[in-house]
């Protein structure tokens, strides 16, 4: 079971209130994404709902019992860290073994539990190294290995792939996915970048300076953000913002067109090609557009405007609508 | 991570620590301060009694006094003076690519290991010594009379001795700092044509300064304190040539038995260290990693 | 500072800095040299570098006619003993400084870095009578504390630059795995700061070793150690020089050894963290 609960939670650090207040659901089984941009109080969040930080005020259940003030080990959860955190005076088998004898399990039931678990994340031929001899990718193994052996209530990653590169990051991601599939544990994850969050979550909760923006599956936030925030955060590259006339004959104070829903040839719109990326698959276009300001297109395929070429553009798709305040309407 | 408990447990590691720490300076320095108001001789014990301020005003109007403050702090920033700048060369010189760089750092480092009443002994005994000492024999050799250090340069003498004790914990410290200056710092610098005194005064100096002012630091709270030295060689003479507050406290209390007129000047000493300390703690304590 | 340089300058620094070095270690030599000299040759006009007549008839009489071995195993039990109980205050101070730091925290270690600058003669009644009093006098556990309180600011200093590089992260996973503080401190801290440890502990029983000031004052014969010895030694002696070197060569000897054993993690101990 891993049914989180926050209910008016609230993180003040001497004057300076990280987190103003938010109530969140996160059900059984659930993998759920924080993202928002650095500093908005995700891995805050996180480290309250671990217990490595102290609520100021507010109740965290966790499964029908409230944990607000019990220690991290008492919770039930199993955290792993953007660092890692490896114990580097110990072996792999060492390292994922520590929560167990620190559980005060049977030699017996531990070395078949990490026996299982490096079976799973393929470490069975490390687990006499030392964390310092192993790869990046590795070292995430034996972090989440440490994490599963647990069979925790819920695990919680804080920016776990941040420190790799970009190759083994989708491979990770995928590995995180799928064992999230087998176990069907509740999972937690803090990320700043909007691409991991669009593949992994069931839901995602979208953070801005403390307060909680939106909640929703991804596609959900994709085709209905709540928000302007919301819509400039999810999707990349991001969706053209435009305000002024344009958007007052939409009936809005802003509207918002996503780059992959304006189509290139023809259309009412004219400009001059700035930058132009073209990678294959996709053409990214950056055009200084008469009267509107520059847009960023996003088509499909390969296209030829080059630097300087006047093109003309039109949208084709789904265009978002808001009022002054930025909520959509 | 700070949590309630976690700051609470803090608390409780840290305590011990405060603790003895606290009693260990306080205890002592209210006693001092005590017996600085008292009439209190080891001679005469049966004439005790409460004398005010009178053994700070004995401290204060000996000529002694004041020439144990100079001489103090003539210890002090002689040492730190010859340390500093001898160090820095001789660190400049083994940073280069030398042959044997361990065994270098080993024979360097030495003084540092060798207690005072040991180093001071030595110097003074087979070295100063005005007829068996070496420097003796090779002033004979010379066809010079040998130098009387102790007697005619008696600072001199102890800030030589003190000088070489400290000198490898100057050089070794200022060696890591050069070792951590990056190479490619100082050839931008040759590209953009600075000199060699130039490269000094501009890149290497100033990376230096974290590192000086830590040798001055570390330096200083164990110079002040500086005892053993003037204890073995010149027993603070001739006459009080090389008296230094600590020293002349120490006979106050040991040749004269007079535990008033010491620990008023305890007292002093202390005041005196608090102020050094405070304005060496304000000037260069931000460079310390805290 | 890796350079390309000539052969030849290479051949310059190297023999400069040697002769450097070896005019900074020529005292420790000379005394070294001179233990092992009679004491006619010891005291000859020139001095002589190496003599004839080597012997071992210091060592032997320095052995015969002072109690050697206890002064060593005083000086041992002192400076060791000394410097584990300090050890043993200090961790959990360091550990809560450099992991649950507070605003004061820093004024905290600068306080504690100033009691150490507190001139010891200016207390030397107080301390003496004290122990006097407590009967500490001339014991070792008297010694002990002292010079462990002398060196605690420096061992507290020195640790807690060691544990601010470990990762804050691995001892909250510490505690997510279910590690206590003390299994967290056993386990996980201990063992990573293991060198910086070890590097304070060999620092602070050099210092302690040294130490002769307060082994002077508070001690008489049953406690009194190797600077005792060779501060007693030296005064009445008058002009054995070989004598005395030889006294001196057994005074400073195990520490010389270990000090150059251990000069790499010590040079790096002795910055206190503000030079990497």
């Amino acid at each position: 079971m891993g049914k989180i609960q926050l209910t008016r939670v609230r993180k003040s650090f001497g004057e300076v209130a990280v987190i103003p207040g938010l109530d969140l659901t996160i059900e059984n089984g659930e993998f759920v994404v924080f993202v928002g941009p650095s500093g908005c109080g995700k891995s805050t969040l996180l480290r309250l709902i671990a217990g490595l930080e102290d609520t100021t005020s507010g109740v965290i259940d966790i499964d029908g019992q409230d944990a607000t003030n019990l220690p991290p080990a008492k919770r039930g959860l199993a955290m792993v860290f953007q660092s890692y955190a490896l114990y580097p005076h110990m072996t792999v088998r060492k390292n994922i073994a520590f929560p167990l004898k620190m559980a005060g399990m049977a030699q017996a039931e531990q070395d078949r539990r990490v026996e299982r678990a490096a079976k799973v994340l393929n470490l069975t031929d490390y687990l006499d190294r030392r964390p310092g001899q192993l790869s990046g990718g590795q070292r995430q193994r034996v972090a989440i290995g440490r994490a599963i052996v647990r069979e925790p209530a819920a695990f919680l990653f804080d920016e776990p792939l941040s420190n790799l590169d970009a190759a083994l990051r989708v491979g990770m991601r995928q590995e995180i996915s799928e064992l999230h599939q087998s176990l069907q544990t509740t999972m937690i994850y803090v990320t700043h970048d909007q691409v991991e969050a669009m593949t992994m979550a069931d839901k995602i909760v979208v953070l801005n300076a403390g307060r909680i923006e939106q909640v929703g599956a991804p596609l959900e936030l994709y085709n209905a953000p709540r928000n302007i925030f919301v819509a400039g955060f999810i999707g990349s590259p991001r969706m053209n913002l435009i305000e002024g006339a344009e958007a007052a004959r939409h009936g809005a104070h802003t509207i918002g067109i996503r780059p992959e829903h304006i189509s290139v040839g023809d259309g009412p719109w004219e400009g001059v090609v700035g930058l132009a990326e073209h990678l294959g698959s996709d053409s990214f276009l950056k055009v200084a557009v008469d009267g509107i300001g520059t847009l960023t297109v996003r088509a499909p395929g390969e296209v030829s405007a080059r630097h300087g070429d006047r093109i003309r553009l039109a949208w084709a798709g789904k265009l978002h609508r808001f009022d002054a305040e930025g909520l959509a309407l | 991570m700070a949590t309630h408990s976690s700051r609470l447990a803090a608390r409780l590691m840290v305590a011990p620590s405060v603790v003895v720490l606290f009693i260990w300076m306080i205890v002592p320095l209210a006693m001092t301060i005590y017996y600085s108001f008292r009439l209190y001789r080891l001679i005469s014990p049966e004439r005790a009694g409460w004398t005010g301020f009178r053994n700070y005003a004995w401290f204060l109007n000996s000529p002694e006094f004041w020439q144990a403050i100079s001489n103090t702090l003539l210890l002090v920033g002689g040492v730190l003076v010859i340390t500093v700048i001898l160090g820095t060369l001789i660190a400049l010189l083994i940073d280069q690519p030398v042959w044997g760089q361990g065994p270098l750092r080993i024979l360097v480092i030495s003084p540092f290991f060798v207690m005072p009443p040991v180093a001071a002994s030595i110097w003074e005994n087979l070295f100063m010594h005005p007829q068996n000492g070496m420097f003796a024999s090779f002033a004979l050799g010379l066809g010079m009379k040998p130098i009387l250090f102790m007697e005619q340069y008696p600072m001199a003498s102890v800030i030589f001795i003190v000088a070489w004790e400290w000198l490898p914990f100057a050089t070794l410290i200022l060696l890591t700092a050069l070792q951590s200056l990056s190479s490619e710092q100082l050839e931008a610098a040759e590209m953009d044509g600075a000199t060699a005194l130039d490269r000094f005064r501009y890149i290497i100096l100033p990376h230096l300064t974290r590192a000086i002012t830590v040798v001055i630091l570390i330096q200083t709270i164990f110079l002040l304190g500086i005892f053993g030295e003037i204890f073995t060689t010149t027993q603070g003479g001739p006459g009080s040539a090389s008296t230094t507050l600590p020293y002349m406290i120490f006979k106050q209390a040991i040749a004269a038995k007079d535990i008033g007129r010491a620990a008023a000047g305890g007292i002093i000493a202390v005041i005196l260290a608090n102020i050094v300390a405070y304005f060496l703690m304000r000037g260069i304590g931000r460079h310390l990693d805290a | 500072m890796a350079r390309a340089v000539s052969r030849r300058h290479k051949v310059v620094v190297t023999l400069a800095a040697w002769s450097v070095a070896l005019i900074i270690f020529f005292p420790v030599l000379w005394m070294i040299l001179t233990s092992f000299k009679t004491e006619t040759s010891a005291v000859a006009s020139p001095p002589q570098l190496f003599t004839a007549d080597w012997t071992l008839e210091n060592y032997a009489e320095v052995w015969a006619r002072s109690d050697y071995p206890r002064f060593f195993g005083n000086s041992v039990v002192i400076s060791v003993g000394s410097t584990l109980l300090g050890l043993a205050i200090a961790i959990p101070a360091a550990w809560a400084m450099a992991f649950v730091p507070g605003k004061r925290t820093k004024d905290l270690l600068m306080w504690m870095l100033s009691t150490k600058m507190m001139p010891a003669v200016a207390v030397m009644i107080p301390v003496y009578l004290i122990f006097l009093r407590t009967g500490l006098i001339d014991t070792r556990i008297g010694l002990v504390i002292a010079l462990m309180l002398m060196n605690l600011p420096i061992i507290i200093w020195m640790l807690y630059t060691y544990f601010k590089e470990i990762p804050a992260e691995i001892l909250e996973a510490a505690r997510m795995d279910g590690a206590g503080l003390w299994g967290e401190i056993v386990h996980v801290l201990t063992p990573m700061a293991l060198p910086g440890i070890a590097s304070t502990m060999l620092l602070n029983i050099i210092l302690a070793w040294n130490e002769a000031f307060w082994t002077i004052v508070l001690t008489t014969t049953n406690a009194a150690p190797l600077s005792a010895f060779i501060a007693s030694f030296s005064a009445p002696q008058g002009l054995f020089y070989a004598k005395l070197s030889a006294a001196s060569a057994m005074a400073i000897l195990p520490i010389l050894i270990l000090g150059w054993f251990s000069q790499k993690q010590l040079v790096r101990g002795l910055t206190f963290g503000a030079v990497k």
